[in-house]
């Protein structure tokens, strides 16, 4: 039967345009040490790996678990690849969970990373085609429907876009320390897939995102706080059918719902302090708390227009910057996932919501049809009455 | 002694490969719905009864970046479904599902490998394994490695070219019964021994034809594969481990990786009536029955292997699969899969396969 995990140690690379003066090895060896290192272990505590990326493609490495292992000290040890798209940083974490659950692996150190600067993510995301799209190219029309059944004005986008840049200049990890960013600077930018203009999409960047992952009965061997693993969900449909609803997704709502059943929670809006959702293009902040139940159908938008998302809200979202403000495509989801630990661990630092005790991570990815998610608390059972 | 399932024990309750085509004039994902309903049909079950759903494919193959995404068409998604993807050969999506089952939440899940080799040179593909900074420029290929290591083996006396044209041979007329096979038939080694070099002291026919396939794996744990199947075949020991990249940094002659991910599979708790091993390369055979442990007793590759059909990521589940058929026949009643990934078996999975007690 699946027993309790915890998070027990976070690392985390400064997220940048390019990191020219580190290799694929240094770049993963940077966020894994600093993870060993608040975990207060070693490589040889570590009892597998898991790694994810988004694809191979990127950086034009097939199976890079073969290069990265001696650099992640695996040599002699399992290691094991995710890749699950868009959503693969959760995806990964939430693996790393099921090897500890499981009961085989006490101790496991998941890596996730994306050196985009080595490739070409666009001509990646049209599937390995030029003249493609692109993700912001898929997601648009999507967003204009939203817009359209739920009577959003447009600032809200803009809103997203600058609430993010603030939270992240609060984030020394973050890519995107924009100090003068304003509603105006947002809407004045140019414009690249209706309505999305270029200051609300996700830059480009380099990075990687490593926690440990421990058994109940390891938690006291790492002296800060864990981050207990109360419960994850992942759900997968088709890209695309007659009648698919690509806005408010069946895949989304039933992942949702699975792990608030799974944790106990009926008021996810009153039981999660914060929450770290997958946003790469601003809309998606009130697309997704609609479309993980967060919200009532139609009213997402209005949790971002009174405030609530924001750091100081009663549902504060994305108070690292979130993926607007970073974007290593492969580690995106985990930093979501690590950063509802750092939460409820109290490390988050000058973003840190005041009492957070229970945290979401999401990530998803494909068609907007891949969902990955998970909860998180300070306490191994938290109060929920 | 046979084995006695507990609680939280896993079985193999289903198993469908397509051939391995040289060359499918389809889609990959054809081939996972042909392996998916099949699985379902055998077991009677229909799609939502599986609680979990996991496939190993590799995106470059295709040139397609994100081409695991359009196999889930061949999976089923609708209602959603829980599901992952591993980009890795099926046999690891079997070690991630084994673990899932062990929660105990869910009681079925389905396992895919699949690959189409044949629009690619897949000897390019897999060069760019290679550490991109320092070993892929010099043109170190699996296949220029695979040579080092058999001339390390056989400078090691550790094998003869004879012993491993003797695999081929082995494998070949081992494969005359197996219909799923790309070739096939009788052939001497000394007429294996007359044939050119290709990365000396490696021929042509010492490398595995690379093929287009799929597989698929259905598994449950104990209480659920006891109703659903007559004869479930029980994963008593499954584990994988990595060594590392830099060749100069290993022994090529041995291969550690696979001994400690058999001793962690249990391999030498008992009779080996069987084994199935995730070989590329003909001399590789020789370094796994040393690491494995296997002696004369062991039937290596009886379906021929890999050498005679490598559908490139289902190869290391159809290891797997061809053991649980031996012992859902009866054939076997305790056998060894092997799956391997990387140049030179860098990484090596090991499962240990039983029949259970009456």
């Amino acid at each position: 039967m699946a027993r309790p995990c915890a998070v027990v140690g976070i690392g985390q690379t400064k997220y940048k345009r390019r990191r020219d003066e580190l290799s694929l090895d240094g770049l993963v060896r940077e966020a894994a040490l600093r993870a060993l290192e608040d975990a207060n272990i070693t490589f040889a505590d570590v009892d597998a790996f898991v790694i994810g990326k988004a694809p191979d493609a990127l950086e034009g490495v097939v199976m890079p678990e073969l290069s990265l292992a001696d650099a992640l000290g695996a040599v002699g040890k399992p290691i094991h690849r995710v890749h699950t798209a868009g959503s693969v940083g959760a995806s990964t974490a939430i693996s790393a969970a099921v090897l500890v659950e499981s009961g085989r692996y006490d101790t496991v150190l998941t890596v996730t990373y994306e050196k985009q600067s080595e490739g070409n993510a666009t001509w990646a995301l049209s599937g390995g085609r030029s003249g493609g799209q692109g993700a912001g190219g898929t997601f648009a029309p999507w967003i204009r429907e939203y817009i359209r059944r739920s009577n959003a004005p447009e600032h809200i986008g803009w809103q997203v876009a600058v609430k993010d840049r603030q939270n992240a200049l609060k984030n020394p990890y973050a890519h995107l320390h924009l100090d003068d960013i304003s509603i105006e600077k947002v809407k004045e930018s140019p414009m690249l897939w209706d309505p999305l203009h270029f200051l609300e999409s996700c830059p480009s960047s380099d990075g990687a995102a490593a926690m440990v992952i421990t058994s109940e009965d390891k938690v006291s061997r790492s002296p800060n706080k864990p981050a207990w693993v109360l419960g994850h969900a992942k759900r997968t449909e088709f890209s695309s059918f007659p009648g698919r609803d690509t806005i408010r997704i069946q895949a989304g709502m039933d992942c949702a719902q699975a792990l608030y059943d799974k944790v106990g929670i009926t008021n996810p809006r009153k039981q999660i302090d914060m929450a770290e959702l997958y946003v790469p293009f601003s809309w998606y902040e009130p697309m997704w708390l609609e479309g993980h139940l967060i919200a009532e159908e139609g009213e997402g938008w209005k949790m971002t227009d009174e405030g609530a998302t924001a750091l100081d809200g009663d549902f504060p979202v994305n108070c690292s910057g979130g993926v607007l403000s970073s974007n290593p495509i492969g580690a995106s989801g985990m930093i979501r996932c690590l950063e509802a630990a750092n939460q409820v661990r109290g490390t988050a630092g000058d973003y840190q919501v005041d009492g957070a005790k229970v945290a979401l991570g999401h990530a998803y990815g494909g068609a907007a049809q891949y969902f990955a998610m998970w909860i998180v608390s300070s306490e191994l059972q938290p109060d929920f009455s | 002694m046979a084995f006695e399932p507990q609680e939280n024990d896993i079985a193999i309750i289903g198993v469908a490969q397509t051939a391995a085509h040289a060359r499918f004039d389809g889609p990959e994902v054809v081939m996972i719905m042909d392996c998916v309903n099949t699985l379902l049909g055998d077991a009677g079950i229909e799609r939502p009864d599986v609680g979990f759903t996991i496939a190993g494919s590799c995106d470059y193959l295709s040139g397609m970046p994100f081409a695991f995404v359009s196999n889930v068409d061949g999976m089923g998604a609708w209602p959603p479904v829980y599901e992952s993807h591993v980009e890795m050969d099926g046999a690891w999506a079997l070690f991630e599902a084994w673990l899932r089952l062990q929660m105990g939440d869910i009681d079925v899940a389905m396992v895919v490998g699949s690959g189409k080799s044949s629009p690619c040179n897949a000897r390019e593909v897999f060069h760019l394994q290679a550490d991109p900074y320092v070993v892929a420029p010099l043109g170190l290929d699996p296949d220029a490695l695979a040579g080092i290591q058999a001339r390390a083996l056989i400078d090691a006396g550790k094998a003869s070219e004879a012993d491993i044209a003797g695999v081929v041979a082995r494998s070949r007329a081992a494969a005359a019964s197996n219909p799923n096979a790309q070739v096939s038939g009788s052939v001497s080694v000394d007429s294996l021994l007359a044939e050119p070099y290709d990365m000396a002291p490696l021929r042509a026919h010492d490398v595995s034809p690379k093929a287009d396939g799929a597989a698929a794996i259905l598994i449950a744990r104990r209480d659920r594969a006891l109703e659903l199947s007559d004869n479930p075949v029980w994963i008593t020991g499954l584990d994988h481990r990595i060594e590392s990249h830099h060749a100069g940094l290993r022994d090529l002659t041995d291969s550690v990786s696979t001994r400690l991910a058999a001793a962690g599979a249990g391999v030498a708790d008992g009779p080996v009536d069987v084994a199935e091993l995730h070989i590329t390369h003909a001399h590789e055979e020789i370094i796994l029955r040393d690491a494995l442990g296997l002696d004369d007793s062991t039937a290596v590759n009886p379906s021929g292997g890999p050498l005679c059909g490598d559908p490139v990521m289902a190869t290391g589940l159809t290891r797997i699969i061809e053991v649980a058929r031996r012992i859902q026949s009866g054939e076997a009643s305790r056998g060894v899969g092997h799956a391997a990934s990387g140049a030179a078996l860098q990484q090596n999975l090991v499962v240990v396969l039983e029949e259970g007690g009456a």
